[in-house]
């Protein structure tokens, strides 16, 4: 009930992408991941929201904007819990928890100032090596950062 | 990814190490062979390593074959602000092999990913140092007689010491009994102590460099507390004389113990020890050129025994 509620707070949305449930801390980053300073389409971004699940939640609706999977997928570095719904007239026509992908190329940023990464002009590659808490190391330097901290490349 | 590189000592199997340590064995009964004739090895340090690359060049000229390189990064591109794939790519068109040197961490395994020609870590910071690794295996079996079943006890910096790291992977295949011995500002890091643990591999953690501990080991492997790890000068003072060893600590150990040190040593190792039976590290250099040897005749696919 609460939910719907929170969701009017924020706006309801004919066709586009919401995702739902992402930490507080979060949220920011995850309009990083997906590049939402560009967007062209009409961004909604709510954060501190009351959550029966996690207490207090952060939201973001994109209007007309579908993502590919693995785009969405790379929020769970951040935010495991986050979950996508794909609205299409008004309706819920798909809803899923992201999946943290085992490799993650680009976008986190190597918190080692003395990793390769940071000092040529090369993507960063992490591999996840464990989940809850979600922890990555750089296939580069070997360095193992948290996914909660991870820095987010711009 | 090109198949001869050695990156990470991680990389490889049980195996291959195996193969590795019977070349070095070979390259040590037959020193000089002309297996690498018509060959050009690039030694590319970016950052200086006197002994190093000295060993490394050693190995390739006991091989036959022929080295180009630089020995500092000032007197190559990379000072005009050339990128460290630009140099591996140029180079590639010159050299079978190019082993190299650099300060940042993840180079190597990047030089990986731009070439073809395969490449050997001779260091990358703080990260990974394979060929060492493997000059300390090989010393080990040569002392030992076998990997298996041996105790071995690592001393000083366990924290940011990379050679105690990599002999660690290393040596998870051959269930070893581990004793890490440090202060409690430079212990083994928690991941290792982990690894150890999901491997059901015996460990015991000590502050004091005891008696006990020193007479059931059969390697001690030394290493350099370095005093810019400390923020407080006066904790260096109090640290560094706890992890030392002394001839008059020598007296009751197991028959066989030898003592390992990457080299260079401060005051870790008394003079006194050199010329103890157990001082092995000045040896364990000496068994460097063998091992990369080895390093390099599989990394170019060459059978030494044919």
């Amino acid at each position: 009930m609460s939910q719907q509620k929170t969701e009017l707070a924020v706006a309801a949305l004919r066709n586009g992408t919401v995702i739902d449930h992402i930490p507080c801390e979060a949220v920011y980053k995850a309009v990083r991941i997906l590049r939402l300073e560009d967007a062209g389409t009409a961004v909604t971004i709510g954060n501190n929201l009351p959550s029966d699940r996690m207490g207090r939640k952060g939201i973001i609706k994109v209007a007309d904007r579908f993502f590919d999977e693995s785009d969405l997928d790379r929020i769970a570095i951040i935010a495991p819990t986050a979950v996508v719904n794909i609205i299409e007239d008004y309706k819920v026509v798909e809803k899923r928890q992201v999946q943290l992908p085992q490799t993650i190329k680009g976008i986190v940023h190597c918190s080692n100032p003395k990793c390769i990464t940071n000092n040529e002009p090369m993507e960063t590659c992490f591999e996840v090596v464990s989940t809850n808490p979600t922890r990555l190391r750089c296939r580069y330097c070997n360095r193992t950062i948290g996914g909660v901290e991870a820095e987010i490349a711009q | 990814m090109n198949q001869g590189s050695l990156v990470s000592i991680d990389d490889i199997s049980k195996e291959q190490i195996l193969d590795l340590l019977d070349r070095a064995a070979y390259f040590e009964a037959h020193p000089n062979s002309k297996l690498l004739d018509g060959k050009v090895v690039a030694t590319l340090f970016f950052e200086p390593s006197t002994r190093t690359r000295l060993s490394f060049e050693t190995a390739v000229n006991r091989l036959g074959g022929r080295v180009i390189g630089f020995s500092d990064a000032a007197t190559s591109s990379t000072s005009k602000g050339e990128t460290l794939k630009d140099t591996i790519k140029m180079v590639s068109n010159y050299a079978d092999l190019i082993v190299m040197r650099h300060h940042l961490e993840g180079a190597a395994r990047y030089a990986t990913e731009v070439t073809d020609v395969p490449i050997v870590n001779a260091g990358d910071g703080a990260n990974q140092h394979p060929s060492q690794t493997m000059l300390d295996l090989y010393s080990i079996v040569k002392t030992q007689g076998r990997l298996e079943n041996l105790t071995i006890t690592m001393v000083g910096d366990l924290k940011y010491g990379r050679t105690v790291h990599s002999l660690l992977m290393a040596m998870r295949y051959f269930n070893p009994r581990f004793r890490f011995v440090s202060s409690p500002e430079l212990e083994m890091p928690r991941e290792y102590i982990e690894i150890c643990r999901d491997l059901g591999i015996e460990y015991t953690e000590h502050r004091d460099f005891s008696p006990e501990v020193i007479n059931s080991s059969d390697i001690i492997y030394m290493t350099r507390v370095q005093r810019e790890r400390f923020s407080d000068p006066m904790e260096y003072e109090k640290v560094k004389n706890l992890y030392s060893l002394r001839r008059d600590m020598l007296g009751n150990t197991r028959p066989g113990m030898r003592i390992l040190h990457p080299l260079p040593r401060v005051n870790e190792i008394d003079r006194d020890v050199d010329d103890c039976p157990q001082a092995y590290y000045f040896e364990q250099a000496r068994n460097g050129v063998f091992a990369r040897q080895a390093i390099i005749t599989r990394a170019l696919n060459i059978d030494p025994t044919r």
